[in-house]
């Protein structure tokens, strides 16, 4: 079989390229070592920030070490339950980063699938899919997302509401996002569709199926790459906001969102660390996932929207 | 719309009991049901889905279980706030990424171009909300210098009530319709330059400068003309996540609009509020798509809405 005419760059020069380029490789290295602490986080922080019992009220804001009236016990201070700020931000990023790896998993399984049925398929199928995309595209995720929250919560009460809010973040976001994916998709696949290596498996009379698959599906890999890599700043993004406006995560488990909202009841007081500190790491993370994914998209090459 | 009433009357059969969270745990049983019977709550679903359908063809979503008066006229209310806050928000991005985009399209290895973009990654990571806190913290907290919330002093037009008017009402604004701008600029600047470069690449515009025109009529009326319809398209596209944005905007600044109701709306179970809330923004979204339409027309007069004037 043909090979096709462009094939894409070999990852391992991807690989060196990205290490050269000097934004995308600092990224790569903050990124690698807030998801790295946030995962060994069990074993590295002092006391579990979701565990009541664990908590001291007497503790409750304690500011960071290097302002006056710190303790050793809490380098980076303790929120208004007196939690450790530096678990609770190690806890909290696991969080985000979770829901928004998820999320991203929903929406590409979605977006894929209805993306390849649609670019493969063609006709009527595509009209009806890409409508319905184009709908929910410019009602915004966002929009979409906190009113089926707000529903969601005034359904099940508030507390409720907070034992089911991982998996609930996780689907709303996940389907609200469907239509980058299967955009992007879609247009790969028209792009791809007529060239001889997809011609040559119809004429070979290999089942559609087989051919959007195993032929197809490689080719646009790339673009789902570059997709995958935005959306994942853009969910970890659209978590913390929701976490904010109170349609999240719930203060007994703060996310980054969550603990911004707690704070910045308390920004008034001077009490300036338990909102701020949670905002530059939720800064750096989506910086760092947006500036991989700008690499990517450099490298890679794939037709996307210009606005991204 | 249709989509919107729906979800609207489906929620409202479905969501809790309005009762109980009004009365509190401290009333009786008793009370409760005296309550849940004025309301109409023990009626069977099918008539309160009838009187709710009736009702809403006349405007009327019920009353708010808060305020004690019709849901739509307490969203209605509000709608001023939001109004002047979109509005300044739309002016700020209109009129800082139109120069910023073009100059960055015109001189893209420029240093400053290169700031302006190296800014707009950061500014599109930069969740709105803490825009929002580090303006407050910055000019608020710190310097003293700007009012963090509310909406100051406000001079009433008839049923309008406008901080446009008063030096106050301005110093409330600034703060909120800058954040509300600050999320929107960097994808605008990026389009406008993108758009800008590939306009500025092609024959006419290489005939226009041919002709010896002044660089300022290649630029404006044959550059940004042209690119001005994808411009039109991702605003309209925008518009819904603007209105997600207001909603942060203005649970951070305390801005007494829509959003900031709905989303007390939502912590106090008023479930008419919040489909007043819901209908009212499905009214805004279909009007706004109806101009984002027009707009096509009045910029290119190759598209027409179907109907031929001549």
């Amino acid at each position: 079989m043909n090979a096709p005419a462009t094939a894409p760059p070999r990852p391992v020069g991807l690989w060196r390229r990205l290490l050269s380029d000097r934004a995308a490789a600092a990224a790569l290295g903050l990124l690698a070592l807030l998801a790295l602490a946030s995962a060994l986080s069990p074993f590295l922080v002092s006391q579990n920030p979701y565990d009541p019992a664990q908590l001291d009220v007497l503790d409750a804001e304690i500011p960071p070490l290097w302002s006056e009236g710190g303790v050793s016990r809490f380098p980076l201070g303790t929120d208004a339950q007196g939690r450790d700020m530096l678990s609770a931000m190690l806890f909290g990023t696991g969080i985000s980063l979770t829901i928004g790896l998820l999320a991203v998993a929903i929406q590409a399984v979605l977006g894929v699938s209805i993306g390849l049925a649609a670019g493969y398929v063609g006709g009527r199928l595509d009209g009806l899919l890409m409508r319905i995309a184009d709908i929910q595209l410019s009602l915004s995720t966002l929009m979409v997302a906190i009113i089926a929250l707000a529903i969601f919560q005034t359904l099940f009460g508030a507390e409720n509401f907070g034992r089911l809010a991982v998996p609930l973040l996780v689907v709303v976001i996940g389907v609200a996002e469907w239509p980058q994916f299967a955009r992007t998709v879609r247009g790969s696949v028209l792009a791809e569709r007529a060239k001889d290596y997809v011609l040559a498996a119809e004429a070979m009379g290999l089942a559609p199926l087989h051919i959007v698959w195993r032929h197809i599906l490689p080719n646009v890999a790339s673009s789902i790459i570059v997709v995958a890599t935005l959306q994942v700043a853009s969910a970890v993004m659209a978590e913390a906001a929701l976490s904010f406006l109170g349609l999240g995560m719930p203060v007994s488990q703060p996310s980054l969102g969550a603990l911004i909202r707690a704070g910045f009841d308390l920004i008034f007081s001077g009490v300036w660390w338990i909102t701020m500190l949670p905002s530059l790491v939720l800064i750096a993370l989506i910086l760092s996932i947006n500036l991989i994914g700008d690499f990517l998209r450099d490298a890679l090459n794939p037709r996307l929207d210009r606005a991204r | 719309m249709v989509v919107i009433s729906l979800i609207g009357f489906a929620v409202k059969a479905s969501l809790g009991d309005p009762a109980r969270e009004l009365t509190g745990e401290a009333a009786s049983a008793v009370e409760r049901e005296a309550l849940r019977a004025r309301l109409g709550l023990d009626d069977p679903l099918s008539l309160q889905y009838a009187r709710f359908l009736a009702a809403a063809a006349h405007g009327d979503l019920g009353a708010s279980y808060v305020f004690k008066r019709p849901a739509l006229e307490v969203i209605l209310s509000k709608f001023p706030a939001t109004f002047e806050l979109v509005l300044s928000a739309a002016l700020i991005v209109a009129l800082f990424s139109l120069p910023a985009g073009l100059y960055c399209a015109l001189r893209p290895r420029g240093l400053l171009a290169r700031a302006i973009m190296g800014l707009s990654v950061l500014g599109i990571s930069v969740p709105i909300f803490l825009t929002g806190i580090f303006a407050i913290t910055l000019f608020s907290v710190e310097l003293g210098l700007l009012p963090s919330f509310g909406r100051g002093q406000t001079v009433t037009l008839g049923p309008w009530e406008t901080s446009f008017l008063t030096a106050d009402g301005l110093a409330h604004l600034l703060l909120p319709a800058v954040t509300l701008s600050s999320i929107m600029l960097p994808l605008f600047i990026r389009l406008v330059r993108g758009e800008m470069l590939d306009v500025l690449d092609q024959d006419f515009i290489r005939t226009a400068w041919a002709k010896g025109l002044p660089p300022w009529r290649v630029w404006i009326s044959h550059g940004l003309r042209n690119a001005a319809i994808p411009l039109v398209t991702l605003g309209g596209l925008q518009f819904g996540t603007l209105l997600a944005y207001t909603i942060l905007t203005e649970t951070v600044f305390q801005w007494p609009g829509m959003g900031f109701l709905f989303l007390d709306a939502v912590n106090r179970a008023d479930v008419p509020l919040i489909i007043a809330y819901m209908m009212v923004v499905g009214v805004i979204f279909v009007t706004v798509n109806t101009i984002v339409d027009v707009l096509y027309v009045l910029i290119d007069p190759r598209v027409s809405l179907g109907v031929r004037a001549r």
